[in-house]
């Protein structure tokens, strides 16, 4: 690349370019040291807030989430949704559809998940009985089924009017979460709570299966063959080289031949799946019940952690460790401390901003006046 | 079905205000390129720097307030907040070329996370002995209607009786207006969000306008917030109360297809969509239909979406490089 040597009366004292000389190794090293540079920040931060020193403040952190065998567990099992909803986004951001319509699609699959549950449960009428297994192969449909309807109405306005996506899916949460709303008080037990309480808790149906007597096993299973499963589908399938190349340019996968609606939508569809697959896990074997809230923004934090993993499955299982990690350790800090939930949402933003920040130091390098002449004269 | 009209739309302009300061703020900062996502959060800290401000303000004055002070420390306070917000969005996304989705996403995160930690813990930090904020008396300030809004019947209720932040809103909308289609800066803010490469060829500082521009946006859209807690909820903090306002201010930007004087009935019509189902009777037994209601908003600016997007029109659309950075050696 030429050096744009300015008109102007004086040199920059410095200008960027970008690295021609990528290394993996060499891009990991400055993600690291900047999630130390986050941690630092946030520790000094803690420890104005809270007055502790800061080595007590990280060891707080590391107890609320590795704490007990039990905090472990939930750390995993918090781990594998975030995980789950981040890879069914992952298709769509790698074709440059931004889908932050997770939140809305892991709403609906939890929904449709509640709803077999109850309404195959004890509202049947006397007499009638479905079988445990009905029940539960019926949840799993029904949540596939209409998480994908939830991502595929915006990937067909995408497709055919080329609707902007990001308002489209950001709206579709909100008429969700309306929906979820509307069903709580209309399932709502017992009457004017406003809130479903624990579903079939005397007959347990519809409740999937605690593999080995584990309870939070099955999410961790299900993601790890997702994650294995995603790995292959992007990288080894011609439904994922599709996905690469309209994500790469439009034009040239119109060009070869592929038809982007038709992939947009696909991909969309499974991307919605997905998200019902995380919603039926939420509702079926974590919580047993239905709220607005239950999908707690993730939808939203899965977007950074696929990005912050540059798109690849495998990288995503630590991005979101990382996140879940902190998030259960700010959250020990604040009842430690006593302070407010919210403060994990501070130190989770902070450590973003660093790493996104740090991006820059990757893929771009800074050249100051003299080295500058110095590259020169290496180029000549 | 009647609904009084009087009683209805002051406070529907009184929704519709925290959507229009926000929206105004997203459109000054889209017309520049940078889509900001952190909109909701920008939103959640101007409202609460302005409250820890007129809270430590308060405190400290204990009874002996000075008009002009308990409105111009919380304004200001809301103001550095709001902007050092949009400092940081404007060095991650425009100096250091962060993805501008990845980075508005993480700061609505850290601004709700800001504003709902202090909100709780603003009392025990400072150690002060009140049960909860409750800031009524700067509130009073900032809600004073124009003193002869009650002798002036149904029109001094529809357009007298709001506090001065809401005419101000209305006042920079239209400012925004005439700066963004009648001004060689405005035209200079256009080129930069339609194309930076023309822009910077045609020797526009392209990131000195994007910094002010997306800073300036921060700034409008955090009075919105200052407004809601000042005025709407005269002056009690909640946490999550502001709730999912943010994100219908940016839904707004699509709805009045970037212009800001458009925006000003917008948002009236957002605020009175957003509380309508308050007015709809659904009998004690159907509370549930109330849910579905409330989705009216969500589902008006979906069908906005798809039309302007049907339609096509070239000047209905968003500008042409909104959500990509700009490096100059890059082609």
């Amino acid at each position: 690349m030429a050096d744009n040597v300015k008109n102007t009366a004086k040199d920059p004292l410095f200008h960027i370019s970008k690295r021609d000389d990528y290394s993996t190794k060499r891009s990991w090293g400055v993600r690291a040291i900047a999630i130390v540079a986050a941690l630092i920040v946030c520790a000094i931060l803690t420890t104005c807030l809270t007055g502790d020193n800061p080595i007590k403040v990280y060891a707080t952190i590391v107890s609320g989430a590795f704490g007990s065998a039990r905090k472990t567990w939930v750390t995993f099992q918090n781990l594998s949704i975030l995980l789950i909803i981040s890879l069914a986004l992952t298709p769509a951001f790698k074709m440059r559809f931004w889908n932050i319509g997770g939140e809305g699609q892991v709403l609906i699959g939890g929904l449709a998940a509640a709803a077999c549950m109850i309404c195959l449960g004890d509202r049947l009428p006397a007499g009638l009985y479905v079988p445990n297994g009905v029940v539960v192969l019926l949840m799993v449909i029904s949540s596939i089924v209409a998480g994908a309807v939830w991502a595929l109405i915006p990937a067909i306005l995408k497709a055919v009017w080329n609707t902007n996506e990001t308002l489209s899916t950001l709206m579709m949460n909100y008429i969700a979460t309306q929906l979820v709303a509307y069903y709580i008080i209309k399932w709502e037990v017992p009457k004017g709570s406003g809130k479903i309480g624990i579903i079939n808790q005397n007959s347990n149906l519809g409740w999937l299966v605690q593999l080995f007597g584990n309870k939070y096993l099955l999410s961790i299973v299900v993601a790890a063959i997702l994650t294995f499963a995603m790995v292959i589908y992007l990288n080894y399938s011609k439904h994922g080289y599709e996905i690469a190349v309209v994500g790469e340019s439009e034009r040239t996968a119109r060009y070869v031949g592929m038809k982007v609606k038709k992939v947009i939508i696909r991909t969309m569809l499974l991307s919605g799946a997905m998200c019902g697959i995380a919603g039926l896990l939420l509702v079926g074997s974590i919580n047993h019940t239905l709220t607005t809230t239950i999908a707690g923004g993730q939808g939203f934090t899965a977007v950074m952690v696929s990005w912050l993993a540059k798109f690849n499955p495998i990288t995503m299982i630590f991005t979101s460790l990382l996140i879940v990690f902190l998030e259960r350790g700010a959250g020990e800090i604040s009842t430690t401390f006593g302070l407010n939930q919210s403060f994990a949402d501070i130190l989770t933003g902070i450590i973003l901003f660093f790493i996104i920040g740090c991006e820059f130091f990757i893929h771009y390098k800074i050249n100051f006046r003299k080295s500058a002449k110095e590259e020169k004269e290496n180029d000549d | 079905m009647m609904i009084d009209l009087v009683a209805f739309i002051p406070r529907a302009v009184a929704q519709g205000i925290p959507l229009l300061y926000g929206s105004t703020g997203e459109i000054i900062t889209q017309k520049s390129g940078n889509l900001n996502l952190g909109i909701p959060g920008v939103m959640y800290v101007g409202a609460i720097s302005g409250v820890i401000g007129s809270f430590f303000y308060e405190n400290s004055a204990k009874g002996d307030i000075n008009g002009f002070l308990a409105i111009a420390i919380p304004l200001l306070c809301s103001l550095l907040g709001s902007l050092l917000m949009g400092l940081l969005y404007c060095f991650l996304t425009v100096t250091l070329r962060a993805n501008q989705n990845v980075t508005g996403l993480a700061m609505t995160t850290f601004g709700v996370g800001f504003g709902n930690f202090f909100g709780g813990s603003l009392i025990k930090i400072a150690n002060a002995d009140v049960p909860s904020i409750a800031l009524s008396k700067t509130s009073a300030y900032f809600s004073k209607s124009l003193p002869f809004a009650d002798s002036c019947g149904w029109f001094g209720k529809i357009f007298l009786s709001y506090g001065f932040l809401a005419y101000a809103a209305i006042i920079i909308a239209i400012v925004a207006a005439i700066f963004l289609n009648r001004t060689r800066r405005g035209l200079h803010l256009r080129a930069v969000g339609e194309s930076p490469e023309t822009a910077d060829a045609a020797g526009i500082n392209v990131t000195r306008y994007k910094y002010v521009a997306t800073c300036v946006g921060c700034m409008i859209a955090g009075l919105g917030g200052l407004y809601y807690v000042m005025d709407y909820a005269s002056g009690v903090w909640s946490n999550d109360a502001f709730g999912d306002r943010g994100w219908l201010a940016i839904a707004l930007v699509i709805f009045t297809i970037w212009k800001p004087d458009l925006g000003i009935f917008a948002s009236i019509l957002f605020g009175g969509l957003y509380i309508i189902y308050l007015y709809i009777p659904t009998g004690m037994d159907h509370m549930e239909y109330k849910e579905l209601y409330k989705m009216i908003p969500y589902i008006v600016t979906m069908i906005v979406l798809v039309i302007t997007s049907m339609r096509n029109k070239r000047e209905n659309q968003p500008p042409a490089s909104l959500g990509l950075p700009y490096f100059r050696e890059e082609r």
